[in-house]
């Protein structure tokens, strides 16, 4: 059936250059995929903060002077703001990645998993927030 | 066929993904924003002996560890698959950016916490 | 031709191999009506004003899969837009990450071989003889395949994956999406054979989640869940093969 042989044909193919650009949903995309840069310098942040506890007072004391400074503090709040937003993705594409579920007969919507999740992320964080007020005391 | 070897990055994305999405912002709050302020949570939780003594707690130890590495792991994955998405398709150069750092902050993070005692 | 109609002008992607080295765009401007699809400004196009304009279609009811294509830049089903949503002007390209035959036809032998690939088709163990009657399905068992069955191979989600794209030899949402169909379906014993598919470096995992071909999917297959899924499936075969080693997984949990 292939009409390959005829020599006419001349398939072209499109780059993909700019291809997140063309589509909001994709634009979406990347900026959920982005918070992860987010995630990473979170954590090499606390990893500093480790490495400095190793090597003593006065190392833990350079750390602490720069996380309490107002650029640390600024930088945090995008991070949190990143860390939301992740967070709020995350839960949006979940029920995407599950097998179907059912509940009482019924096929449980995705829209229900997602607020499941963003229930569970809620109070995960109060959970957290209580253990370190518990902590401090 | 070959067999892809993902799963292994897969389900430290996903277990890092999770993780920072239920607790990462709290995370980020605590110690990014309420204790070097002082709001809700006070400054002397980040007192070098009390720090020390976190740390130098299995229990402590075993947070540190887990969130810093997963935290990482997460990161790396998402982040090669993003330089795939913006056209950068350096194959092994990408792969090494990404998951090497990944591992070198796994290792420096066991390394700092086995040092700083028991 | 009635006077008082109003018109649109629908810009199309044109390729003529033989004529020309690159595509160009081609303006035609088209009366309509508010009841007329965008396949049906396509016809009036190659009717009226210019006959070598080149597409697919058939059943103009979004059954047949034929008319996929680029509606200012989002993939859809040509007979089930309608041109009255795009007021004054509407683009409409072959579809995406696919090579351009001509005009508006895409070479599609790519998913056609991923499509054989996958073996969708009931596999058995051993032949169930006549004598035993036919197989039987409760509702429940029938549910567990039947959203994954639905899929008009549109090719609508292939032109929404940016994977795909960027990858030609990724298995791809529809294909994955009839993989699971048949793993899915309590008459087959046929997992083994297909997994591999999914294991492979072209498998499930070139899928980032974007989800957008699920988004586009005209017969709600949900695609996205079927590679989602089986990325699950992948990895706890990965993980469990030299300890439990599995024949035939039934998949996900009720």
């Amino acid at each position: 059936m292939s009409a390959k042989g005829t020599g006419m044909r001349r398939p072209y193919r499109r780059p993909m250059d700019g291809w997140w650009r063309k589509n909001p949903y994709f634009v979406e995309y990347m900026i959920h995929e982005a918070t992860a840069l987010f995630v990473a310098l979170y954590a090499l942040i606390l990893l500093a903060g480790v490495v400095c506890l190793a090597q003593g007072r006065a190392a833990w004391d350079g750390w602490v002077g720069w996380i309490t400074s107002p650029l640390s503090i600024l930088l945090h709040v995008v991070i949190l703001i990143a860390f939301a937003y992740h967070a709020w993705s995350w839960f949006h594409i979940m029920p995407r990645t599950l097998p179907p579920m059912h509940a009482g007969g019924k096929r449980v919507a995705g829209a229900t998993i997602t607020r499941a999740g963003l229930v569970a992320a809620v109070a995960s964080s109060a959970l957290v927030l209580l253990i370190a007020w518990g902590v401090a005391r | 066929m070959k067999r892809s070897n993902a799963p292994i990055f897969w389900v430290l994305f996903g277990a890092g993904g999770m993780l920072s999405a239920l607790i990462g912002a709290a995370l980020v709050f605590i110690t990014g924003i309420a204790v070097p302020t002082g709001t809700l949570l006070p400054k002397r939780l980040f007192e070098y002996e009390r720090a020390l003594a976190f740390a130098q707690h299995w229990v402590g130890k075993g947070i540190l560890l887990v969130i810093i590495t997963l935290f990482l792991w997460h990161a790396a994955h998402r982040l090669y698959h993003a330089l795939h998405d913006l056209g950068v398709h350096a194959g092994t150069l990408s792969r090494l950016a990404c998951y090497g750092t990944a591992l070198a902050g796994t290792i420096a993070a066991a390394v700092a916490l086995f040092s700083v005692g028991f | 031709m009635s006077g008082g109609m109003k018109t649109i002008e629908i810009e199309v992607l044109r390729y003529i191999p033989e004529d020309e080295e690159q595509p160009y765009h081609q303006t035609f401007v088209v009366p309509y009506t508010d009841d007329m699809s965008v396949l049906q400004g396509l016809q009036h196009i190659k009717d009226e004003i210019d006959g070598t304009l080149s597409y697919r279609w058939s059943c103009r009811m979004a059954i047949c899969g034929s008319c996929g294509m680029m509606i200012n830049g989002v993939p859809k089903l040509a007979c089930s837009t309608f041109l009255r949503d795009y007021p004054g002007k509407v683009r409409v390209e072959a579809l995406n990450h696919f090579p351009i035959e001509r005009d508006l036809v895409i070479e599609m032998d790519d998913f056609v071989d991923k499509l054989e690939r996958i073996k969708p088709y009931i596999i058995e163990k051993a032949p169930k003889p006549l004598s035993e009657g036919e197989h039987l399905q409760t509702p429940a068992q029938v549910e567990a395949y039947e959203q994954f069955s639905a899929c008009i191979n549109c090719l609508l989600c292939y032109a929404a994956c940016p994977q795909y794209g960027l990858n030609p030899k990724f298995l791809g949402p529809a294909a994955t999406a009839l993989l699971h169909r048949y793993n899915m379906d309590s008459r087959d014993q046929g997992s083994a054979e297909r997994m591999p598919h999914a294991h492979d470096e072209d498998g499930v995992f070139n899928c980032t989640a974007v989800g957008y071909c699920s988004e586009v999917c005209p017969k709600k297959v949900d695609p996205a869940n079927a590679v989602n899924i089986n990325k699950s499936e992948s990895a706890k075969d990965y993980f469990l093969r030299f300890i439990a080693p599995r024949g035939a997984p039934k998949g996900a949990a009720e």
